[in-house]
């Protein structure tokens, strides 16, 4: 079945909420409230995640990741080329110091956990895409969007809880 | 007096901004051209250096760091203002930073560019930059990873680049913003590009939060670390003047105040170079003051305890060091560090003058000028006193190249600084907005709270 693709925007949070507040609410046959709704806002609202339900990041899984793996490639480099120092006279000297090694392998940790951590985030947030089939430049200004996309019978049902709550605009595209 | 208007449309901020990017006042030519003379003396200096030799710089064998390194440093300090302002303020929730952070930020970033240019400068052969990378036993180069100058290199690389992600990462959403107003042509295909696709939906404002914050904890640690370690090439070694338990707090203490410094002098042009006069407030620029002056005290009080260790020590030689800063050829100059760095401060703890611009602009140069003086007055006493009389070399003094590089040096950072403001936003245009609303938010439920308690109903 073809879907169609609908963009309401609403020019403040109070609204927005509302709105998928009641989409939630009620079950719209071939519209999956989980899946199928994104809400656009031009700045970081935790309320947002709020009434949105629980959704995990896993952001920090990668942080945590590069940052170990940094810290044991920048420790085991080093190690590896001290090493060397088998064959040399060291005078009695550790050949793989550790309280200066740590400072290295302190930095690589570093440089690890933040290198992976934008890695992390490009992949967790969907980034770099493509835009999404409606997308309105007042979401970037001063208005807040909610995107859904749903079965072609669903649509009206859909459009009526939006103009229900005073939508500003309802932009709809026919998806594939 | 609020830090910012709770009323401002987020429209407006958008306009604002953008604005900067395409209509500043003359000034800004004015700020550009000059800069690009400045820099222009330097790769004049550079080019002549590189043709003749190492030795037109007038250092010798006692002085072998001269003004390059004093000024490496200081323009290593110089970066941590944008660390202090992005990462630590904002794990502290000082929500004021909003609108200025970001030219903190790349103040950092152009300022560790600048920084690692006097490493190339310094080794008179430029060509062979990557001797100093702390890459394992290629070409039997047995790289000591004991050494804190090894160190010192790859902290740099690792605070540069998490710096200009940082940046960047934080840059996005108002990159977004610009894509989407900017009409056709270079800019909008440049914005188009870096904004990767953003359209703000909440699973990349999700993960957005919680990257930025990681970023910003890890940041933290690494500016601590990078000047500790800037610090460990001086503490480290056996010199009078620097063998000094108190170098890694003091050199960081040093840092901070310095870019404190800076960022004021940076905000008052600003301000006025793109109209930003409802976005860098007074009251913002008086917060910053104060912050600027408490950092100050520690810096002196840091100082303080660096001689009374040094006089109370049974180190004749550091002794003498100390007593040769404040007696010797270098007096004036470290009496002038004095004076900078320790004196013209407390002028800042009239509330007056915490608002004057005028006045403020003048300080902040003076402290800056201070604090140059402070990493020159660690670098130079030491080697014209060390611990054998046969290397005592008292008149020492840089040629005009090493001041024509220290020269061009501000030249390129401005340069850069203020090319960077042209092309991208300086001020966070949707943290503005953030603050605005929640500010508005927290006034109308103080309000609601009122009304409530006025008609007896409030919940205590």
């Amino acid at each position: 079945m073809s879907k169609r693709h609908l963009l309401a925007l609403y020019s403040n949070f109070d609204e927005a909420e509302a709105v998928v507040k009641e989409l939630r609410s009620a079950s719209i046959k071939g519209f999956d409230v989980n899946h199928d709704l994104i809400v656009k806002s031009p700045i970081e609202h935790p309320e947002v995640e709020e009434f949105l339900g629980n959704k995990p990041v896993y952001v920090q899984w990668f942080t945590l990741g590069g940052a170990l793996m940094g810290g044991l490639l920048g420790f085991f480099l080093i190690s590896g080329a001290q090493a060397n120092f088998y064959a040399q006279i060291k005078g009695g000297k550790p050949i793989v110091p550790f309280p200066p090694n740590f400072v290295l392998t302190y930095e690589m940790f570093i440089l690890g956990g933040v290198f992976i951590s934008v890695l992390g985030f490009l992949i967790c947030a969907g980034l770099p895409a493509r835009r999404s089939p409606l997308y309105s430049a007042k979401v970037s200004e001063d208005q807040i969007g909610i995107l859904v996309k749903s079965d072609e019978s669903a649509a009206n049902s859909l459009k009526a809880i939006f103009a229900k709550h005073h939508a500003l605009e309802i932009q709809e595209e026919a998806g594939k | 007096m609020k830090d910012i208007r709770e009323d401002i449309a987020w429209a407006k901020i958008n306009q604002d901004v953008l604005k900067s990017l395409e209509n500043p006042r003359k000034l800004y030519w004015v700020i550009l051209f000059v800069a690009i003379a400045m820099v222009g003396v330097a790769a004049g200096c550079e080019i002549y250096q590189y043709n003749v030799g190492m030795g037109v710089s007038d250092k010798n064998n006692s002085h072998v760091w001269g003004l390059y390194i004093a000024t490496f440093i200081f323009w290593i300090g110089m970066s941590h203002s944008g660390t202090l302002l992005s990462a630590i303020l904002h794990l502290m929730h000082a929500d004021w930073r909003k609108p200025i952070y970001r030219f903190a930020e790349a103040m950092t970033t152009f300022s560790l560019m600048t920084a690692g240019l006097f490493v190339a400068v310094h080794l008179g052969r430029v060509w062979q930059i990557y001797y100093a990378l702390p890459y394992p036993n290629e070409r039997g180069l047995w790289p000591n990873f004991q050494s804190p100058l090894l160190w010192d290199a790859m902290a740099i690389f690792t605070y540069l680049s998490s710096s200009i992600l940082f940046l960047y990462v934080g840059m996005i959403p108002d990159l977004a913003i610009c894509r989407d107003r900017m009409h056709e042509g270079w800019r909008k295909k440049l914005y188009t590009w870096l904004s990767l696709g953003w359209e703000g939906t909440d699973r990349q404002w999700r993960n957005f939060r919680v990257t930025y914050l990681t970023i910003a904890c890890f940041l933290i640690p690494l500016a601590v670390s990078v000047h500790s370690i800037v610090a460990s090439d001086f503490a480290m070694s056996q010199q009078p003047g620097w063998h000094i338990t108190s170098f890694p707090p003091y050199f960081v203490a040093g840092a901070l105040y310095s870019g404190c410094a800076a960022i004021i002098t940076l905000f008052i042009i600003l301000r006025y170079v793109f109209r930003f006069e409802e976005y860098m407030t007074l009251p913002i620029l008086k917060k910053i003051v104060r912050l600027t002056f408490a950092i100050s005290m520690v810096w002196t009080y840091l100082n303080l305890v660096e001689f009374a260790s040094v006089w109370y020590s049974h180190d004749q030689a550091s002794k003498d060091v100390l007593i040769q800063k404040a007696s010797g050829t270098y007096a004036p100059f470290w009496w002038g560090m004095m004076f900078c760095g320790s004196v013209v401060p407390l002028v800042m703890a009239f509330k007056r003058v915490q608002t004057n611009i005028p006045v403020l602009f003048a300080v902040s140069l003076l402290l800056n000028l201070g604090m140059w003086l402070e990493r020159w007055m660690i670098v130079a006493p030491t080697f014209a006193h060390g611990i054998y009389p046969w290397g005592w070399d008292h008149d020492q003094w840089p040629s005009f190249v090493q001041w024509g590089m220290v020269f061009g040096s501000f030249g390129w950072f401005t340069l850069l600084f203020m090319v960077f403001c042209k092309v991208f936003p300086s001020v966070s245009m949707y943290e503005v907005k953030e603050m605005v609303y929640h500010r508005s938010q927290a006034t109308k439920k103080l309000e609601e709270t009122g009304k409530f308690a006025a008609a007896g109903k409030g919940a205590h």
